[in-house]
């Protein structure tokens, strides 16, 4: 708590906004999330606000996208067309970006302030069905789901005519099989529809054309973990945490070559040094930040200097270092690990998880993989090097959706900023022919 | 409509609102290179081959005004990216790049990425030559390759996925164009893309594979060789085809197609047919057919085909040469005089059935049209209007669908009719029985088997003050909530067409069923004008040109046969289709009348004959067929006819001329235009009128970058649909009472697509499409007789006669009515209309 104010404030020492159960262990049970005044935001949207001022408090809010993209949550909320009914709303628990693990804890530990989210975000746009569409792997953690969600049926928190009004809703979980690209809310839409997972043509956008061709919400988890909290203690209190253009807190998760990976909520617009070497005890062994991957697999290679290290983590200043803040899944790389072997990790990921819809991904992570699989070998040239950026270049900018970019963040990154390992590689070929 | 302007490679272009960029490029003949677009389906912007620059011009927000470059040309504002051409569309001011710097090198990438998983097999690929894969690699492709052979992926390459498609795993692009024909266009999604990324493939997911009425189109429009027939498969290169425009026989929508040829070392040196081939025709099939056109030929080139004349001496069937058997047959013909008696069958073309007419009306003859079909005179007075086409029918159209199982009897008005009910039209589906065209009914008439009349009439009843009193069967329908709307859709739509068929009816009911239509039609204005009408499923392609010509069934034709001295009969089978002929001696002994057989083949009717008269089929000779639609359209030689041979004009034509009469007997379009100078619908019209073309949008079957599949364009004629005759009146239908027998089931004809026609039968590759000889019976009644699926059963008449004869299999449905028992046509069983039967298995009698 904020001494001042009586608000809970961000700071690590202080409480948790959203991983509540790291302060409250047992809050993932209904009577204790209620104790501590759950779903008072749910009963006060339904009893007391119109649908239209619950989206204007989100907007008013900053809240921004967790999931990647970082889009204004309550403008994409106001996008949802009200001459076509019914509407629904989709909670993106695909969670599938390498280095990304922050919806997994929030559902794990505090799933009913996820819960309520969704339920809220449902009323905003006046849906009376909710779907969470997890990723295969977390079939234990639907299951979780559907008790909390069975609990708070049974308490009359959802079902039909919610605390004696005319407004209904259920929420169902939804399982994908084991496809990154599902979380592509358009392949997450298929998916749900029962088709194979591949993205759909934009525009349409789902608030427009979305589940089973309705208006459609699609938000992340961390996102919807955040609105009842905006509801409860107003868009000008969540305003102040974060920074002007990126309000509110960021569940930062931290991998890589660092002493104390894991995830971390914070204010955005803590810097990388603080998240690094303040709170993830610096990095292993002796050995100096090479590069940062600030967006999981997707991301760019950050060049790991004072400058970078010191650039505040927020939608507006990581471009400033040439990369995304996307979903805030930090790798850290030290000087041991070799860029060209990295991209090949990268490359075989995005090879694995392409879905084959457009050519360029589909071909193009294919002819990619193979050409970092023989620079790594060290059976490729310098030439390879260059048809690998090439490559690279034909892929960007003709993909059907955001994969096929991201597959080729890393490699140009790499190829640029890293070039010597490039060269390393290649020479070590030589030594070994 | 609101027109737009824009500028795609510096020609100027306007078309309407909602046009897209691939398809206004068209339209001032720029190909904008496509692979997975199709002017077919919706777009789905998947292969990336269409990209191009696009710039728009800046409106400056607070005026909404264009802003303007120093030299007052609007200033433009391109996009960092290439786009879609196949997915956006235009707007106005627009300038569109597709031959830039950075568009060709878009295209080259791409070009690029779908060879590296391609085999190149070209050299023996079924494709080659038509490939849109290798047509745009030899325009936009590298030279040369960047990647490594030996890390290709090797995929199957004989994966079956039906016994008539094949696929090659190797050579697809995954563009999906089949997969969304068969989910789209046609509804039948059996087939479908599993696993992701550079393991997506094609699989099919019914049983038997591909099940699909549609499945041949998919090798049209597929842009590689990942999709080829079984027919076709390793048989030909297509630069050594050649192509002639015809006209498919198996139903009467008279789909436009083209047969390939080559002369081939391995056929001895001789021309044959290696596959065919949709042709365009907007008005008919647009750019599809149905598997039984495609791979339903067959017959044409037979080994059982006649090769000569035969004549009975010693009571054998032995050869004879044409003078022989024409002036054997035009001696007796003469001596018959008004004794003869003509049975042609709707398979003959106009020309055919206008000299075989001329010839039996000349000795005061009949003329009767083999079949059990009525009505077609009505469709005569109040058919389509010349100018009516399914794709122009939505929202304001009303279809009504009666008496007829339309996926079965013709599978492209099935689609035809579907695609206007997405686009918006009532349609209404009255059938005894639930068929695959209810799913798109806005409006479903279930009436009992022989009550079709009544229920037309019933919803007449429900509009008109005056009430005639309807069958027993039917009376209660006035009063279901589901006819009086369908009634009222149908009286206030714009335009209403009817298409009855033949599920359940025979010549009787058929007649009064098309006499109730008309009454529908005339009650609610409905005749006359573009887009109303009636029109009959035909079970023959030329069923249509037959009645304009003159020609009619009989209700029964074994009693109309007794005054008969003598019988010609050209294209029909009766004995092969009703055994009663051979056990009761009707035909062929000696105190009957003088037989004589015109066909293809030595049918059982022909060995009872005393003169069997071989002809060319119709890939042998020109003529033309008038389809249900009322459509006459001309088909062109194919292959050369077969020594000494003649079409069966010119076989009618030279025993008229034997006895005296000024006949054609060699060109077909001298016939026709005989024909037409004698037939008031036919007038004005002559062979070069029916050989006129239009231009034809979407733009297919040229070597266009702009692919719409290897459908034929149209260059030999879209045919002309007759005018109106006389208008018909309201008339009072001779209603037959079909009742439920007190015992015993009722059975009643159904017709199949895949039958055991003799038309398809030689076709061995639809074989397994084919069932055996089976009835349907509902499974309650079934249960009742002890039944079992699969049960081998007989069928007796109550009427008497035997068809012991012939078992069949019994299939046990519970949307059949109860104490139905459908009866396939053509398996055997001779059921013309509904009757009355018991049922045995083994040698018990059931029911």
């Amino acid at each position: 708590m904020d001494a001042d104010t009586g608000l809970p404030s961000q700071s690590q020492n202080g409480q948790y906004l959203l991983l509540r159960h790291r302060d409250t262990p047992s809050i993932g049970e209904l009577e204790v999330y209620r104790r501590l005044g759950g779903f008072e935001a749910w009963q006060k949207v339904i009893t007391s606000m119109q649908p239209g001022q619950v989206t204007d408090v989100v907007k008013t809010s900053g809240l921004r996208g967790r999931g990647g993209a970082g889009f204004p949550t309550g403008m994409k909320w106001a996008f949802i067309d009200n001459k076509n009914w019914p509407h629904y709303v989709v909670a993106n628990a695909d969670e599938s970006e390498p280095g990304t693990f922050k919806d997994r804890e929030i559902m794990e530990g505090n799933p009913f302030q996820f819960l309520e989210g969704v339920a809220i975000c449902a009323y905003a746009i006046q849906a009376n069905a909710a779907y969470v569409y997890l990723r295969g792997e977390f079939w234990q953690l639907a299951a979780w789901l559907d008790r909390k969600i069975a609990e708070m049926e049974a308490a009359g928190l959802l079902g039909e005519k919610l605390f004696g009004t005319d407004y209904s809703l259920h929420i169902y979980t939804h399982l994908g099989a084991g496809a990154y690209i599902c979380g592509e809310e358009t392949a997450m839409l298929e998916s749900i529809e029962g088709k194979l997972g591949q993205p759909r043509l934009r525009p349409p956008f789902p608030p427009s054309y979305g589940l089973f061709g309705k208006p459609t919400v699609v938000n992340n988890v961390e996102t919807l973990t955040n609105v009842p909290l905006i509801i409860e203690h107003g868009a000008e209190w969540y305003r102040s945490l974060g920074t002007e253009k990126s309000a509110g807190v960021k569940i930062f998760s931290l991998s890589g070559c660092v002493e104390r990976p894991g995830n971390y909520e914070l204010p955005l617009g803590t810097t990388f040094r603080e998240l690094i070497f303040t709170h993830g005890g610096g990095i292993t062994g002796d050995r100096q930040v090479k590069a940062i991957m600030a967006a999981g697999a997707s991301s760019a290679l950050i060049v790991a200097n004072e400058e970078a290290l010191d650039t505040p983590m927020d939608y507006e200043s990581v471009p400033r270092v040439g990369a995304q803040l996307g979903s805030a899944s930090v790798i850290v790389i030290d000087d041991s690990v070799s860029i060209p072997w990295l991209i090949n990790k990268t490359m075989h990921f995005f090879k694995h998880e392409s879905c084959g819809k457009c050519t360029p991904c589909r071909e193009g992570t294919f002819w990619m993989m193979h050409l970092t699989e023989r620079i790594v070998e060290g059976s490729a040239t310098l030439e390879d090097v260059e048809l690998l950026q090439d490559v690279a270049n034909q892929v960007k900018g003709k993909c059907l959706c955001a994969l096929g970019d991201f597959s080729t963040e890393a490699v140009l990154t790499g190829i640029e900023r890293f070039r010597p390992d490039f060269e390393l590689a290649v020479a070590g070929s030589a030594v070994a022919n | 409509m609101k027109m737009v302007n824009l500028t795609i490679d510096g020609k100027t272009v306007t078309v309407p609102e909602g046009t897209l960029i691939v398809n206004a490029a068209k339209k001032v003949g720029i190909d904008i290179p496509v692979f997975c677009y199709h002017p077919k389906m919706e777009p789905v912007g998947m292969c990336r081959m269409c990209l191009v620059e696009i710039g728009r011009p800046v409106i400056d927000r607070t005026t909404g005004q264009v802003v303007r470059e120093d030299d007052g040309s609007p200033k433009m504002q391109f996009g960092p990216k290439l786009e879609t051409a196949c997915t956006t569309p235009v707007s106005e001011g627009m300038v569109v790049l597709g031959t830039s710097e950075k568009a060709k090198a878009g295209r080259q990438d791409i070009i690029e990425f779908l060879l590296t998983s391609h085999p190149l097999d070209c050299p023996i690929c079924d494709k080659g030559g038509e490939c849109p894969l290798q047509n745009l690699t030899m325009e936009f492709g590298p030279g040369e390759s960047r990647y490594l052979y030996d890390e290709k992926m090797h995929l199957a390459k004989h994966v079956p996925l039906g016994e008539l498609i094949y696929l090659d795993r190797e050579r697809c692009i995954q563009c999906g164009r089949c997969v969304r024909f068969q989910d789209q266009v046609v509804d039948d999604p059996v087939i479908g893309f599993f696993q992701r990324g550079r393991s997506l493939e094609i699989v099919t997911y019914s049983e038997p594979g591909f099940d699909s009425v549609f499945s041949g189109n998919t090798t049209d429009i597929c842009p590689v060789g990942a999709l080829t027939t079984t027919d076709f498969r390793f048989k030909a290169r297509p630069w050594e085809l050649r192509s002639a425009a015809s006209i498919c026989t198996q139903c009467p929508v008279g789909c436009n197609i083209a047969f390939n040829t080559r002369r081939e070392a391995v056929s001895g040196g001789k021309w044959v047919i290696k596959r065919v081939m949709p042709r365009q025709n907007e008005w008919v099939n647009e750019i599809w057919m149905c598997d039984k056109g495609r791979f339903g030929y067959h017959y044409s080139k037979s080994a059982e085909r006649l090769t000569q004349p035969l004549v009975r001496r010693q009571g054998e069937l032995a050869p004879a040469t044409w003078e022989e058997a024409l002036s054997f047959v035009a001696e007796r013909f003469q001596q018959a005089g008004d004794g003869l008696f003509s049975i042609a069958g709707g398979r003959l073309s106009n020309e055919d059935l206008y000299n075989q007419g001329k010839l039996t009306d000349s000795l005061g003859g009949k003329k009767v049209l083999y079949g059990t079909m009525g009505g077609g005179d009505l469709t005569a007075q109040s058919g389509l209007v010349p100018g009516s086409n399914f794709s122009d029918m939505g929202k304001e159209t009303a279809i009504l669908v009666v008496a007829s199982d339309l996926h079965e009897e013709a599978p492209i008005w099935w689609l035809r009719v579907k695609q206007a009910a997405e686009r918006g039209a009532q349609l209404i589906v009255a059938n005894p029985r639930p068929t695959r065209l209810d799913a798109y009914a806005t409006h479903l008439v279930r009436y009992p088997y022989g009550s079709e009349a009544g229920a037309l009439l019933a919803m007449v009843n429900t509009l008109s003050a005056k009430r005639p009193d309807l069958p027993e069967a039917v009376a209660n329908l006035v009063r279901s909530p589901e006819l009086k709307a369908a009634a009222k859709a149908f009286a206030e739509a714009e335009n209403a067409v009817i298409l009855y068929g033949s599920e359940g009816t025979g010549l009787e009911t058929s007649t009064a069923l098309a006499q109730s239509c008309q009454n529908l039609l005339l009650a609610t204005g409905h005749i006359g004008r573009i887009n109303n009408g009636l029109v009959a499923v035909w079970q023959r392609v030329n069923d249509q040109g037959a009645w304009e010509l003159g020609w009619r069934p009989v209700a029964n034709l074994p009693e109309a046969m007794q005054a008969a001295r003598a019988l010609y009969v050209a294209a029909a089978d009766p004995a092969g289709d009703d055994p009663a002929y051979l056990a009761e001696g009707r035909l062929g002994s000696q105190e009957q009348a003088f037989l004589v057989v015109q066909d293809l083949f030595l049918t059982a009717t022909a060995r009872l004959a005393d003169v069997v008269l071989p002809v060319q089929a119709w890939t042998e000779r020109e003529g033309s067929y008038t389809s249900g639609e009322r459509r006459v359209q001309r088909f062109y030689p194919v292959v050369p006819e077969l020594a000494d041979s003649y079409a069966d004009f010119s076989v009618a034509g030279q025993i008229g001329k034997r006895l005296g009469l000024d006949m054609e007997i060699r060109l077909a379009g001298r016939t026709f235009a005989r024909l037409a100078s004698e037939t008031p619908a036919f007038t004005g019209l002559s062979y070069a009128r029916l050989a006129e073309v239009v231009e034809q949008w979407p733009i297919v079957g040229r070597g266009d970058l702009y692919y719409g599949g290897t459908t034929y364009e149209n260059s030999q004629g879209i045919g002309v649909q007759l005018p109106l005759t006389s208008a018909g009146g309201l008339s009072w239908p001779k209603l037959v009472e079909v009742g439920m027998p007190k015992i015993g089931l009722l059975a009643v004809p159904i017709t199949r697509l895949y039958d055991h026609g003799s038309t398809l039968l030689p076709s061995s590759m639809l074989h397994q499409r084919i069932p055996e000889p089976y009835v349907v019976l509902n499974d309650q009644d079934a249960e009742r007789l002890k039944i079992s699926e699969g049960a081998a059963i007989q069928l007796i008449p109550a009427e008497g006669g035997s068809w012991l004869g012939v078992r069949a299999i019994a299939r046990l449905r519970s949307d059949v009515p109860e104490r139905i028992v459908l009866v396939p046509r053509s398996f055997g069983l001779p059921v013309a209309g509904p009757t009355v039967v018991s049922v045995r298995l083994a040698e018990r009698v059931l029911a």
